[in-house]
């Protein structure tokens, strides 16, 4: 997937530069698709809206936050998982692999409702933890969306930083090693750093996908965006309106992504594009 | 006790797996066949708009090249849970469009038809951009070869373009294959019986979750696993005749 996605980037780059913008068969388009626009805005329904922006706010704020949440979990699940696969010996190794390939294999779907619907019929049953702490946590949804998808971020990740921590240049940590940096300086300093920057652009598609994964957790009862619009089509039966401007506000979301991991590929030192 | 406990458990477990009535497993095999049917349905349904996507991004005019970089990167950018509501609401609003201006009656659409479609064309935005790098890997003067020899150009997609482009655009294809097989999934949510909508369905009746949801699990498995062995021979194929980086073979 990570050629593909740079690919996106790139053919992205193209389009929204300004000077190819101004070619006669583009301003055409744009113009129809003003028009479509307008077209829209007039004849379709919006007037749902005034009473379900609240929600709708709401139901953004906590798509980005469980996004935001579970790509940094996941991805410090990841190095370990990376490592484990790289350098690790087989008893690491081999669990690593286990976990990312049934991670990878089956649905994100199946995963949630695994965790909501299998943990969450087992733990009313165990005593202990319904006296415990966490039980008013554990009774609501999202613990175990966070969960379902952190785990899935964690495994398609732990693949790509295997291959990122193998890729890093040998006389990189030969060098570190012989001025006896400590392993773990090394590693936070050199090993690290490196690997994060040669899949920076393969990380940003993954977190594009994981963008495109958050909605499955309305399946389990969490308010996030796209519930929001299911509600408003089961209220007031208007179908395309909230479909229409939740796919724009997935790309709108999609494209601050993609801007930031450009803005991170371009503090790589020696390979700044900006120049 | 406890392993006597444990067997009991997986006792139960195999009684609601049975294939038989009081069992599940029937439904769950059933689940499993719509599920393949429609992967395999909007693969191949996806690979025929990603030629066509492809032929169009690479030789397409201007106007073509922009709309087809619109619907690739809408695609992407868009939950496929999104793509499949709309795209579903859209197609069964079209056919009964068509239907009533012939004089029908309201259509029932099977649902194998419309995950097919729905998945079909968000499978197409992800084979354009494969089969595109695919192409254009391809040596540029095999093609003008073929040009100069006068070969028609069908001729030339058939007899050269797709066996050279072959061994670039498998491992990406196979990807693609494990991705329709999961976003089956999906479908679930717009209530089409297959393997996730079946094995919840089970699992709410007997209240059995982890029972149904490890066994669907393990067939999803099964379905990646197989299908990893099954690409590595298609890539060992669409690459024979080729020099092995590693020296043997």
């Amino acid at each position: 997937m990570g050629t593909s996605w740079s690919a996106f980037a790139q053919g992205e780059k193209l389009m929204f530069d300004l000077r190819d913008l101004m070619k006669p068969h583009r301003i055409v388009l744009m113009l129809i698709f003003a028009a479509i626009v307008v077209w829209c805005a007039y004849t379709l329904r919006w007037d749902w809206i005034p009473t379900y922006a609240p929600l709708a706010i709401e139901g953004l704020w906590r798509t980005i936050w469980i996004l935001i949440v579970t790509t940094v979990l996941g991805f410090f699940l990841a190095i370990p998982l990376g490592l484990a696969q790289a350098i690790g010996p087989w008893y690491l190794a081999a669990p690593a692999k286990v976990f990312c390939t049934i991670i990878r294999g089956t649905p994100l779907l199946l995963q949630i409702w695994l965790l909501y619907y299998g943990l969450g019929s087992l733990f009313p049953q165990i005593p202990w933890i319904r006296s415990s702490e966490l039980w008013p946590y554990l009774r609501q949804a999202w613990p175990y969306a966070v969960l379902a998808l952190t785990l899935s971020y964690a495994g398609y990740e732990g693949e790509v930083m295997r291959g990122a921590f193998s890729g890093v240049n040998k006389g990189q940590l030969e060098a570190a090693n012989a001025f006896g940096m400590p392993r773990l300086t090394m590693f936070r300093r050199i090993w690290l750093p490196q690997a994060i920057r040669n899949v920076l652009p393969t990380l940003g598609g993954e977190t594009i996908l994981q963008l495109k994964a958050t909605p499955l957790v309305a399946t389990i009862t969490v308010v996030e965006i796209y519930s929001v619009s299911s509600r408003v089509r089961a209220d007031t039966f208007i179908v395309y309106e909230p479909l229409l401007l939740l796919a724009v506000f997935y790309m709108m979301i999609a494209g601050v992504i993609t801007l930031l991991f450009r803005r991170f590929e371009q503090q790589v030192p020696g390979r700044a594009t900006g120049k | 006790m406890e392993p006597l406990l444990e067997l009991l458990g997986l006792a139960k477990s195999a009684e609601l797996l049975s294939l038989s009535p009081p069992g599940w497993g029937g439904n769950l095999l059933r689940g499993l066949v719509n599920s393949l049917q429609i992967a395999f349905g909007a693969f191949g349904f996806g690979l025929v708009i990603g030629l066509f996507g492809a032929y169009g991004k690479l030789y397409g005019g201007v106007v073509i090249r922009d709309l087809l970089a619109i619907y690739t990167t809408v695609i992407r950018a868009v939950p496929e849970l999104v793509l499949i509501l709309i795209l579903y609401y859209v197609g069964t609003d079209l056919v009964n469009k068509i239907a009533q201006a012939f004089g029908y009656g309201r259509v029932e659409i099977s649902g194998v038809f419309a995950g097919i479609w729905v998945l079909g064309i968000v499978q197409g935005a992800y084979s354009t951009e494969v089969l595109r790098g695919a192409i254009q890997a391809i040596p540029q003067g095999q093609i003008e070869a073929a040009r100069a020899f006068g070969m028609p150009s069908l001729m030339l997609m058939r007899r050269v373009t797709i066996p050279a482009m072959m061994s670039f655009a498998v491992p990406g294809l196979a990807n693609l294959w494990l991705i329709a097989t999961k976003d089956t999934a999906l479908l679930a949510i717009v209530g089409f019986s297959e393997l996730t909508l079946e094995t919840r369905q089970a699992a709410a009746s007997t209240r059995a979750y982890f029972t149904f949801f490890l066994a669907a699990g393990a067939l999803y498995m099964m379905v990646t696993l197989f299908s990893g062995a099954a690409f590595n021979r298609i890539e060992k194929w669409a690459r024979r005749g080729q020099p092995s980086l590693r020296g043997k073979n």
